[in-house]
Parts: structure tokens; sequence; C-alpha cells
């Protein structure tokens, strides 16, 4: 699955799809972020962990033009969002997904009509193609067909992501955002989801900048990690780098008893 | 991406890429070629070359025709693109003509294979094309909605009759901090709407039939009309219907959200009856304010006919007091003020039922509020129609 980021190492070159500068938010007195620096590299899956609390949520907000900041720079694409006239904007949006905790569908809507309202809203398409489209997206985070026509109330946990993540694939964005798509989700199906975004990353190749805290996802699917602490990005690396960092939460959090068992889980695997 | 950008800025920000389906036509062979940059934003066009092609295969039948789609000219493709080449080929196999797909870079066989699958059919709805069968449809569902309705009212107003049903074996434990709340909502903070609004009716009322009784010159009649109409009808009636559109839509808003927050559910679990914990107080605060608040409306219309009658009909305040003692009596007031009790029941019932009826979605709430107040103030009418024939019968 890292295989994609590998060559890229090896190559010498790594495009940068996103790059986080200097970056100040503080709600009243209270400082949240401070001289972040990030960058997010082309095809990779970026895990991005932190305490709760620390700002993960603020920084993706941020990132997404959803909070203000008080200082820095966030280049998406090599362009500085804040700085955009309103077309061009208009084209980089086209290139971001999103997909919210909670998923954040239309609760009025079905799912194929959550899935074409950003198609409807960008584009001049006929009905019956982003009915099409919207079946196609439905089919590709393995949803079954008859989902479509469901309401998000009728949907259970695990499909009411899944839709998320269709409707945020709507355009088939290169830059994709997930708020901890595996929470509240059972193992069984928080592992098919990583296996699923894997899988996107590859066929669509996306890159994927994923807030969690499910170490499986991060241990299994993540080709780099990034730790919030300390109002910035601590160190940011691959799951070895994490296992080597000497900072408490570090530690505690790669190397308290749960992540260990996952990491014995996971060798134990690789061994047979 | 929280702007909205609007249609014009569509255009002038993105024009979308040329994807284009070039089709050679040889003997017994047709090769396709996609050209350009087959995204999303072109997918328009491409879909419209597509179907062209489509319809021209699907026309030539069993022929031995092969279909050649080549991918050499192709710039980029996504989902979209992909899945127009196998629609395409799809079709192609349907028409019974071989096809192949040569040429294809491996970005773009992948996403061909990963979108290589059924794709479900809009629902179509076949009762609903037939006329006769949609007016059944309708009709039985509307008969339906109606026997739920009324089992859900009888459910509300019995549950109220038997209390707050606490499952812990203490049935008939009612909370009067919380009536005293509702009644504070519902009730205190409704007295200047209410009155206002009443002094206002009572002023125009007034100033009406002064003006049609001028005719006569029986000025001073408009006292017993206008006293007699609001103490027996219009004092109750616009009060209901001010506290429907005021309190019964907080109500059903209110049990509607902690419905759809599975807040009635966790109160059902921890053992206690979410009709007697929600709906209960607030029936009993109803059903003690609304009469309340009829008899601050009927006084504050009287004062409002009073004022009007003063200054325009000039009929003086004694003779208004005097008149108006002659006019009406205590049964007069208590005709009136018997009926808010039972509208407050209606009122309340109503917007119980449709604060449970909530499903998921943010518009059945809206939709649910708006049908509790419609649903409160017809029948409040109705009622209101019934007593007045009552009264007649009984001759009260």
């Amino acid at each position: 699955m890292a295989r994609q980021s590998e060559d890229m190492q090896k190559n010498g070159h790594r495009d940068v799809i996103l790059s986080v500068r200097g970056v100040d938010v503080a709600f009243g007195d209270k400082q949240i972020l401070q001289h972040l620096d990030l960058d997010v590299y082309r095809g990779e899956i970026l895990g991005f962990v932190g305490a709760s609390g620390a700002g993960k949520s603020v920084l993706m907000r941020a990132i997404l033009g959803l909070n203000k900041m008080n200082a820095g720079e966030i280049r998406l694409f090599g362009k500085d969002y804040r700085k955009l006239s309103e077309e061009e904007r208009f084209v980089l949006d086209q290139r971001i997904g999103v997909m919210f905790q909670h998923g954040a569908l239309f609760s009025s809507l079905s799912v194929v009509d959550n899935i074409k309202v950003p198609l409807r809203e960008y584009l001049d398409l006929p009905d019956a193609l982003m009915e099409e489209l919207a079946r196609v997206k439905i089919g590709l985070v393995g949803l079954p067909q008859d989902a479509g026509s469901k309401l998000p109330s009728e949907l259970s946990g695990g499909m009411i992501k899944r839709a998320a993540l269709a409707r945020a694939l709507a355009l088939d964005p290169e830059l994709l955002f997930l708020d901890e798509p595996t929470s509240g989700l059972d193992p069984i199906g928080a592992a098919e989801f990583d296996e699923l975004i894997a899988t996107l990353r590859d066929t669509l190749g996306l890159t994927v900048y994923m807030v969690t805290h499910d170490l499986d996802s991060l241990f299994l699917v993540c080709d780099r990690i990034a730790v919030l602490a300390e109002k910035k990005v601590l160190v940011a690396g691959d799951i070895d780098t994490m296992l080597a960092y000497n900072h408490p939460w570090v530690k505690a959090y790669f190397q308290g008893k749960r992540a260990r068992l996952v990491n014995r889980g996971n060798e134990r695997l690789v061994q047979t | 991406m929280n702007i909205q950008p609007s249609r014009d800025a569509a255009k002038a920000g993105a024009p979308a890429p040329a994807a284009r389906l070039s089709v050679v036509r040889e003997q017994g062979r047709i090769t396709a070629r996609p050209q350009g940059e087959w995204l999303v934003a072109g997918s328009g066009q491409a879909a419209l070359e597509v179907s062209a092609l489509e319809n021209e295969l699907a026309a030539l039948g069993n022929g031995p025709d092969a279909l050649r789609i080549d991918l050499s000219d192709l710039k980029s493709i996504d989902t979209s693109g992909a899945w127009l080449i196998v629609r395409l080929a799809r079709s192609a196999g349907a028409a019974g003509t071989a096809w192949e797909l040569v040429n294809a870079g491996s970005h773009a066989t992948r996403l061909i294979h990963a979108i290589d699958f059924e794709v479900g059919e809009k629902l179509d709805g076949r009762l609903r094309d037939n006329p006769l069968m949609r007016t059944a449809y309708s009709l039985g569902r509307v008969m339906n909605t109606l026997w739920v309705d009324t089992l859900m009212g009888l459910n509300v107003i019995g549950a109220a009759i038997r209390g707050p049903q606490l499952k812990a074996g203490r049935r008939g434990s009612v909370r009067p901090i919380s009536i005293v709340h509702h009644i504070d909502r519902m009730g205190l903070r409704a007295v200047p709407i209410v009155t206002l609004m009443s002094f206002l009716i009572g002023a125009i009322i007034a100033q009406q039939s002064a003006f049609q009784l001028r005719v006569f010159g029986l000025e001073v009649w408009s006292v017993d009309l206008v006293g007699i109409l609001l103490l027996r009808e219009v004092g109750v009636l616009l009060t209901a219907i001010m506290v429907a559109g005021r309190s019964g839509s907080a109500m059903t808003a209110e049990i509607g959200s902690m419905k759809m927050r599975e807040e009635v559910d966790a109160l059902t679990v921890i053992g206690l009856n979410p009709i007697g914990v929600l709906v209960f107080p607030r029936l009993v605060a109803l059903t003690i304010a609304l009469p309340l608040l009829t008899f601050l409306a009927n006084m504050a219309a009287l004062a409002g006919a009073c004022i009007v009658l003063r200054f325009y009909a000039g009929v003086s305040i004694d003779d208004f007091i005097l008149r108006l003692r002659a006019g009406i009596d205590l049964s007069t007031v208590f005709s009136g003020l018997i009926k808010a009790p039972f509208m407050a029941l209606i009122i309340g019932t109503m917007a119980a039922v449709e604060g449970m009826k909530v499903e998921g979605s943010a518009e059945s709430l809206g939709r649910r509020t708006t049908s509790a107040v419609v649903k409160a103030i017809f029948f409040v009418i109705v009622v209101d129609g019934l007593f007045a024939m009552f009264y007649a019968a009984i001759d009260y």
C-alpha cells in the first residue's frame, strides 16, 4: 500500500499538494495553534493524530477556510486559498472532497440526491448522467445500489460514513479530507473502510488527509503520520518514526497497551 | 468549501475541458477514440457523443461490426469518463457487437475495472403511474394516518389523565416545578402579545359595530353586541389560535427534536413514560394557562372596546359599564371560559402527537410543526362551533 509513496521517495521528487506554514489560530485569549507547519504529499495517506481538544479539527477547518487564522499561510495545490478570486476558489473547491465526522448528509435528500448536490451545483450535466454518476459512486464506496434511494435517517452508521464518502468523491477530487472516518464503526467495518480508502487512493490517485484516532488505521493504511501536540506538528513521519520518537504523549499514544496489541498483531501478520 | 458560487461563476471559472469521442467507421469495424480530458466537468459533452454511438450500435442490430475503443488519445480520465467507457462497452455487448479496449494506460485500466459493476436503476414508482391506483394509495394513506393520529391522540390524553406514569411505583407523582415552568413559558410570557392583540381586536369590533349601528342611532347598543361577541366567542378563539401558533409549535419542535436525538428513547429505557414526562406537564400547564389567558384577553378586549366607544361613539365609561351589566351576566363570561381548557387539550394533544411523529430529518421536523399548528387551529374552530350548537341546544 505504501508502494506509491516509496517510489516517490526513491525518485527524490515529492509533489507537495498541501502546505501549511506558520499557522496561528486563537480563540479569544486561548492560543490553539502556534507556528504550525505541515506538508502533505501527492498520493499519500496522511494520518493526523492529537489529543482530544488539541486542535485537529481546528486545523482542518482552517485549511478548508471554515475557520479564521491569525497568521500563516495555507497553500492548496500551490495556491493560497485566502488570496484567490472567487472564480479561482471555485475551481479549487472542485479538487477537494470533505467527509465530515458525522457524515453531514443533508437529511431531507436521498443518498443519490446528496451525491448529486455537488454535481448539480458545479456542473451543467443532464440529469440522467448525474444519476448514473451518483450510482457509480455508490458502488465505488461499496454501498448496495438500493441504498441510493434511502434517506440518511434510514441508514446505519457505517452506511452513513460510506454515503458521506461517496458525496465527497462526487467531483472526483484530488485531495480528500476525512474527519475520523472510522469512529463509531465496529472493527470489521472500520477495517473495511480503511481498505476502501487505500483502494480508492490507488485507483483514483487520491491524496488523503485523515484525522483519526484509530490505531489500526494508523498502523495499516497511513503512509505518514503527523502528531499535533503543544500547538504545533510535533513530528511527522512513518510509523517507525513514531515508535522511536521520545515525547511522553507520543510514547503513550503509540506504545500504550492498546497500541502494543495492534502492533504485535501486525507483526504476527507480517511473519505468517 | 463554504462559498456558494453562482452559476455565472461556474461558466467563467471552470471552462469544461474538451472531452470528445472521435468515431471512425471502417468496413465491419468501428473505432472509437476518446480524446482530451474525460473528466467529470466535461462529461456532459462526452455523454452526448457516447449516447449517439450507442444508438448507432443499437440500430445496427446483430451486425458483424466490431467496436474497438482506443484510449491512446486520452489525456486524463476520472470515474465519470471511466463510467462512460464502461457504459459504451456494455451497450455494444447488449447490441451483440464484439468490442475490445486497447491502448489503455494503467490508471485508466484500474479505474475501468474498479467501476465495472452493476449500477442500479432509478426506482420507477410503478404504483404511482396508474392514476386510479395513485388515488387509492393516497386515500388509504390519509385514512391510515387519521386512524393512527386518533390512536396517538387518545394515548396522549389517556396518559395525561393517568399522570406521569413513572415505572418505579410512584405513579401519581407530579413534578410541580416542571408544570410551573411551563405555565411561565406558555402562559406568563404570552401575556403581552395576547393582551395587545385582544385590545386591538376589541377596539376594532367596537368601532365596526358602532359604525353600523349609528344608522339607527343605537350606538350605545354596540356595548351589548361587543360584550357578548367578545366574551362568548372571539376572546377564547383568538387566544387559542395565538397559543396554538406560539406554544403548540414550540411544543412540537421540542418533543420532535428530542425524538430525533433519541432522547425520547432514552427516557423509555430509563423507565419513564415519555408522554408522562414530556407531554403531561405541558398539557397541564396549557390547561391552566389558557383559561387565565382567555380571561385576560377578555378584559383587554373590553378595555379596547370601552376606549374606542368613548372617543368614537361618545359612550361614556359609566354608560359602558351600565350597559355591560345589563347586557351580560356570569353565564356569558363562563360560556367562553369553559371552552378554554378543551381548546388547551386540543392544542397540547395535536402538538404532542405531531412531535412524537417526527423522524430523522430536519424537513420532517418542519413538516410536523406546521401540521401541528394547522390541525390545532382547525380543531379549535371546529370545537368552538360544536360548543355554539351545544349552548344553543341547552339554551345557555
